[in-house]
């Protein structure tokens, strides 16, 4: 299929080379992928840091964008991950990224460079707080992440 | 003023195509051909003149749409000197303002044509291409025989791609006039010459629908007719500032009659906002807050709500055993000797509570009264359409017993359709009576409210004896019939005008 043939390239491509900061942690079937990413310079919000992503793919994609959020790993794993600070990323791990949106989706991206633009969402952040509304977003939304209707109102972030 | 007198101003020059909106629509085809021809005055004096609660309209059908659009793209083109599917683009981006796009076209062309998506090369034909060691960036084939194709941006994908792609954006997203190059961040509009090149036939309808959806979104003098699966968009020129003054009923070709300002049912004589107040006043709990405070107190001490349902004043709280009075509503302690007698009447703090109290009482009296009798003529209506439906009947059953055609059993049918209308209108003057405040006009608006009432109620009457004497009645029917209808026009011709004009004063502000 279309996702399919598409994802087996991204990986076999990830496998020559991953731009610096960016690990593939599991990728044993081509619907779900967890990724590490580490912020690279001395942002003191995300220093010596690790943060996992978890990439949940259609069978549409790369038409479709893929879900792309943060998760928290226990430290009793060996890996220890929490949801990193940000004003536009939830503390349950959701992301609000226009890129991510099925408007502002390109198929020309893939999983590596959304985790790049996410690196790069982090390092040019220097507050340390959480969206507005955040403990009543996490308590009420039961919708599936692409279902969540964003407004993107701040360009700069 | 100004927005009063531009809007007469529109009125005036095309009023030979008004006078029929009272009519029919057979003879709507040749006026729309005699508006367009400019006004010709015996036509207007064969026309009866419009009436002051009728505004000037016209009905689209898909086609007409179409061809609205097109015409407008084959000028610009011609001003402009663009290929048509690029001058589509630049329109639905300026939202359909010709002057606008011209004039930001001449000024800054190649700024203009960035912002609405479109490069300044419109060098080559659109055609797929078959490019050696191309590899898609989409779906990573490379191939030799692999057909590709790429917009002016010289963004290629293959075939392939590019129809997965647009078939999401058509099919799942709904999207059609502002669809981009696949390409990370590039803003390029797919046009209508690429998108047909590169899909079905079925999608490309769907895209074409789409964009006549999105034309009649983006036009001030379009709106689609909300009945149902009805195809069909009204033009109108009734501007939103001009709601105030005018409430613009017009008349689909599906017959379902609506409001060009808000798209809900005919709600004349009361205008838009009233009408959004009003609904919100009767869908929300506001009234019964109101009763509450008409009809109990709170214990002063733990602010139980209490409603006094018969004995004397002497209340002691459920909840807290707090006693006192209900007359002052004062430690019942205090009263010493005065017991079941209280004489503290004077006191400020009593009073301040019973002239509020006083007044939430007369205020939810005033708001029942109209509201009963706004809900009875909603009741009504919807017998009254039960009712239509049983008219059928009815006519053929009538048919069977009098001897009449059905041609002279049409007086039934017609007789309905005017009760139907009547209530419609009678409903919606009492929503807009509550808000009105007293002045000389409302004595003659609620003379015209009354007169109405009971034509339809006698109406009513006579439209549900049984079917053996209705044609015994016919002409007194047919009478009532057209008498009904005259009364509602002179009570809608007097609100609208006096509306027009500015003479009605309200009790609140909007």
């Amino acid at each position: 299929m279309f996702a399919t043939k598409r994802l087996s390239k991204e990986l076999i491509k990830m496998q020559e080379h991953v731009p610096p900061g960016i690990t593939i942690v599991k990728c044993d079937n081509l619907e779900e992928w967890q990724m590490d990413i580490k912020i690279l310079d001395d942002n003191p919000l995300y220093l010596n840091q690790t943060y996992r992503l978890k990439f949940t793919f259609s069978n549409k994609y790369p038409i479709e964008p893929p879900e792309v959020q943060f998760i928290q790993c226990p430290a009793s794993t060996g890996t220890p991950r929490t949801i990193p600070m940000h004003p536009h990323i939830y503390s349950n791990g959701i992301i609000c990224l226009d890129l991510l949106g099925s408007a502002g989706w390109s198929p020309v991206q893939t999983v590596e460079s959304v985790c790049m633009s996410l690196q790069s969402m982090l390092t040019a952040n220097n507050r340390n707080e959480r969206p507005a509304g955040d403990q009543e977003f996490i308590a009420t939304n039961r919708r599936r992440i692409r279902d969540i209707n964003f407004v993107y109102e701040d360009d700069n972030v | 003023m100004d927005s009063d007198d531009e809007f007469m101003s529109d009125v005036s020059s095309q009023d030979d195509f008004l006078g029929t909106q009272g009519s029919d629509d057979e003879s709507l085809g040749e006026d729309f051909d005699d508006l367009d021809a400019g006004f010709s005055d015996d036509k207007d004096l064969i026309k009866h003149k419009k009436k002051p609660y009728e505004v000037e309209y016209k009905v689209l059908d898909p086609h007409d749409i179409d061809h609205e659009q097109l015409g407008q793209v084959n000028e610009v083109c011609a001003i402009l000197g663009l290929p048509p599917e690029s001058v589509a683009i630049l329109l639905r981006y300026e939202r359909w303002n010709k002057e606008k796009l011209i004039e930001s076209y001449m000024e800054q062309p190649e700024e203009t044509l960035e912002k609405a998506g479109l490069g300044s090369n419109f060098e080559g034909t659109a055609k797929t291409e078959i490019v050696p060691g191309f590899m898609c960036d989409i779906c990573c084939e490379d191939g030799d025989d692999l057909e590709t194709y790429a917009m002016r941006c010289g963004h290629r994908y293959c075939v392939d791609c590019y129809r997965h792609y647009l078939g999401q954006k058509i099919k799942e997203e709904g999207e059609a006039s502002r669809i981009k190059c696949p390409g990370v961040g590039c803003n390029r509009i797919v046009d209508s010459k690429s998108l047909d090149l590169l899909v079905t036939k079925d999608l490309q309808g769907r895209y074409r629908e789409l964009l006549t959806r999105t034309y009649v979104d983006d036009k001030e003098n379009l709106k689609w007719c909300p009945a149902p699966n009805c195809q069909y968009a009204i033009d109108c020129g009734v501007k939103n500032r001009d709601l105030r003054r005018i409430v613009p009923t017009v008349r689909c070709v599906c017959k379902h009659e609506f409001c060009f300002g808000c798209s809900l049912s005919d709600h004349q004589p009361a205008p838009c906002t009233l009408v959004k107040m009003w609904l919100q006043k009767c869908e929300d709990d506001s009234e019964t807050a109101n009763w509450i405070s008409a009809n109990t107190k709170e214990c002063t001490k733990c602010n139980s709500t209490i409603e006094k349902n018969g004995g004397c004043n002497h209340m002691t709280c459920r909840k807290c055993k707090y006693e006192f009075c209900w007359m002052c509503m004062g430690l019942w302690s205090e009263h010493g000797t005065s017991w079941y007698n209280c004489n503290r009447y004077e006191e400020k703090s009593g009073a301040d509570a019973r002239s509020a109290q006083a007044k939430s009482r007369s205020s939810l009296e005033r708001y029942l009264h109209y509201y009963n009798r706004y809900a009875n003529h909603e009741q009504s209506a919807k017998l009254d359409k039960d009712l239509y439906l049983k008219t059928e009947k009815k006519m053929t059953s009538l048919q069977s017993q009098s001897g009449l055609s059905w041609i002279e059993v049409q007086f039934l049918d017609t007789a309905s359709h005017a009760l139907q209308q009547c209530r419609q209108t009678l409903k919606w003057t009492y929503a807009f009576a509550f808000y009105l405040a007293r002045n000389n006009l409302t004595e003659i608006f609620e003379d015209n409210q009354k007169d109405l009432e009971m034509a339809v109620e006698s109406l009513s009457e006579m439209f549900e004896k049984p079917v053996a004497e209705l044609a015994g009645l016919k002409v007194d029917i047919l009478d009532k019939t057209a008498y009904c209808n005259k009364r509602r026009v002179i009570l809608l011709s007097d609100t609208a005008e006096n509306l027009k004009n500015g003479e009605w004063s309200f009790n609140i502000e909007w």
